[in-house]
């Protein structure tokens, strides 16, 4: 059993998304090892981008900070490589597919398998396309992890049926960002998935209260969060780590 | 599903949030009916003629041909056009595309506002509501066509991220599709972006090259040894090229902006400095640096300043059907001036690069030869920004 998988045993995952190299390398290092102790089940690292079409300001500003700072993905892969030792969770990137494609894909799973990188998630590849990364994944036993949004409909069955460690269910229409409420009948997309795979299914997008996280939870298999603690890293910079704890230890604490 | 669509060799696909995906195949699925449903190409033929004034004539340029001393010049007048450009063809099937399918609202990205202007007139005619998204620097140096698309009805949001620019507004406009998506219909100015706007972007501008074809067969009998266009995204080149593609006598060449030059770091030149990269939803080539970041780009064109190209013309180049040439800004402004004076004409500054590119051409064929240049859009909108170009204070 893979770490992914292991990660959404006999519990609730939460999986906290933080923003590669904001404010600067070094923290995000110490953020993954605070954020695992804290009680976090996955860290997705976002790989900056200078065009993040998916992500709403928040991230959006982050990925600014992070590529002002001199952050790439080549140092990603050294400061993986420094914290794995230190890290049991698994982690994942979260990359736009162009700096994939251009750092060259074999290389790039290459160096993920190599600094302790567990998993892909890319929101700019649907399933249609997936096949542009999905050999040299396998090759590097890279988990190239699904998306399912509430538009998929009748997709949700096709993309579940191949898909891998868990499936990433977008929760609502549109970019990434704290949202108020979501409409969308999260149990209906689950239950789509459910009747063709027994995948862990994570949601994300718009999650921030803990009170959120306990209705989510109590119908998913997984919990994703990433503005709000990304947020909280901006307005903290450097010192962010304690108050970025303290929220996810709020968090975990709904999800156990 | 069927896998790998839209391609061009290798270019094109469907790299998009899997949000989109639903609304990219129902758009598809529309297109293929449409565009083989007599009726609904009896109304659009109708609307290109009755309201934009289709054809648009092949003028021969005989004060520039006799100056250049060379082959033979021909404008296809794009100009003339109602908006005054070649977006209206786009823009006018997509929105009548758009209200087909039920759609009551369009949006759009706007680099120098001639999409946009282009969008928000057919959305006033046609009944539908409609947003523009345009970079911030863009409603400074085209304020007037900001105005222009209010008075149309339009809302105009400036784009305030990354470089302010058309690819800000490119992105900005995604992000507004897949945040309203039920009602909402995406108007890509360009043939770019996931499958299937390159194929349907190109289906409506192709018309450009059909009426070439026809009307320099009336004038000179027989087919060009070239056609010219700009080329940004490139659905003006696309347009004029497609008709052509299996002629391969006639060469089909594409001039992209240079800025202040192809060796500096400010140009838009993807086809001189670009690599192949995924972005926008496409595969394609792209101004970007070595981690896959992209690039910033500067034109003095607004409409040219975008670090991709359409997935179709990444194809004609490396196939080698297509050539792909660079025009620095003050190459584009001495032409702007060069077809104003000769011809009487003031070109889009956008135009004005494939202008350019001809006063180079033309001399080293002979005069039997015969080229024609797609004068994309008409250069009203541009007169301000070349007075300020050429240091020249004027009130608007």
């Amino acid at each position: 059993m893979n770490r992914i998988t292991n990660a959404f045993k006999n519990k609730k995952a939460f999986i906290a998304f933080i923003t590669g190299g904001d404010p600067d390398i070094e923290t995000t290092g110490k953020l993954i090892i605070e954020i695992a102790q804290s009680g976090a089940d996955i860290i997705e690292i976002g790989v900056p981008f200078s065009d993040p079409v998916a992500e709403g300001a928040v991230i959006q500003e982050a990925d600014e900070r992070a590529l002002l700072g001199g952050c790439t993905v080549d140092k990603l892969f050294d400061m993986v490589k420094k914290v794995r030792g230190k890290v049991e969770i698994p982690l994942l990137f979260m990359s736009y597919i162009n700096p994939v494609f251009v750092y060259g894909k074999a290389r790039f799973m290459q160096k993920c398998a190599e600094c302790g990188i567990d998993g892909i998630i890319i929101p700019d590849l649907p399933f249609e396309e997936r096949d542009e990364l999905s050999a040299e994944c396998a090759k590097y036993n890279i988990t190239l992890i699904s998306m399912i949004a509430p538009t998929s409909g009748e997709r949700i069955e096709v993309i579940a049926k191949e898909a891998e460690g868990f499936i990433y269910c977008v929760s609502s229409l549109g970019v990434t960002g704290v949202r108020g409420e979501i409409n969308t009948d999260i149990s209906e997309m689950i239950k789509r998935v459910k009747s063709v795979s027994d995948v862990p299914c994570a949601v994300g997008f718009g999650i921030s209260a803990p009170e959120q996280v306990r209705e989510i939870a109590a119908v998913s298999d997984g919990v994703i969060i990433g503005s709000a603690i990304v947020k909280i890293i901006g307005e903290h910079g450097r010192e962010c780590v304690e108050p970025v704890k303290r929220f996810v230890s709020q968090i975990t604490r709904r999800t156990d | 599903m069927s896998i790998k669509k839209g391609r061009f060799g290798e270019f094109g696909g469907q790299y998009v949030a899997e949000t989109l995906m639903s609304n990219l195949y129902a758009l598809e699925k529309a297109y293929l009916h449409y565009r083989d449903d007599a009726d609904f190409q009896k109304e659009l033929l109708g609307l290109l003629q009755k309201y934009a004034g289709r054809p648009s004539l092949l003028y021969f340029a005989e004060k520039m041909t006799a100056d250049l001393a060379g082959a033979r010049i021909y404008l296809k007048r794009e100009d003339l056009n109602h908006t005054g450009s070649h977006k209206i063809n786009n823009v006018l099937g997509q929105v009548l595309l758009a209200k087909k399918m039920g759609k009551t609202r369009v949006i759009a990205e706007t680099g120098a506002g001639q999409h946009g202007v282009a969008t928000a007139t057919a959305a006033a005619l046609m009944g539908l509501k409609c947003e523009i998204f345009m970079g911030k620097e863009d409603t400074e140096r085209q304020a007037l066509n900001v105005f222009r698309m209010e008075l149309l009805g339009a809302k105009v949001h400036p784009v305030t991220s990354g470089t302010m620019t058309l690819k800000d507004a490119v992105n900005e406009t995604m992000r507004e599709w897949v945040s309203q998506i039920d009602d909402t219909h995406y108007v890509i100015g360009s043939a770019m972006g996931p499958h299937p706007f390159p194929t349907m972007v190109r289906d409506f501008q192709k018309i450009i090259g059909s009426e070439i074809k026809a009307q320099i067969r009336q004038a000179e009998g027989r087919l060009p040894d070239a056609v010219v266009a700009c080329i940004g995204g490139g659905s003006n080149a696309i347009g004029a090229f497609f008709e052509f593609i299996d002629d391969t006598k006639v060469r089909l060449i594409g001039c992209e902006a240079g800025g202040k030059g192809v060796d500096t770091s400010e140009n838009a030149a993807t086809m001189t400095n670009g690599t192949p990269g995924i972005f926008h939803g496409m595969k394609s080539l792209f101004c970007q640096d070595e981690y896959g970041q992209i690039a910033p780009v500067f034109s003095i064109s607004a409409g040219l300043d975008y670090p991709g190209i359409g997935p179709e013309h990444a194809h004609l180049a490396e196939i080698k059907r297509a050539e792909y040439v660079a025009v620095t800004d003050k190459e584009a402004v001495s032409a702007f001036e060069y077809l104003s004076h000769t011809e009487g004409i003031i070109p889009a500054i956008e135009s004005a690069h494939a202008i350019a590119y001809v006063r180079e051409l033309a001399p080293t064929m002979s005069r039997n030869q015969v080229i024609v240049v797609n004068l994309s859009g008409r250069g009203d909108k541009d007169v301000a920004s070349i007075a300020r170009f050429k240091g020249v204070e004027i009130n608007e």
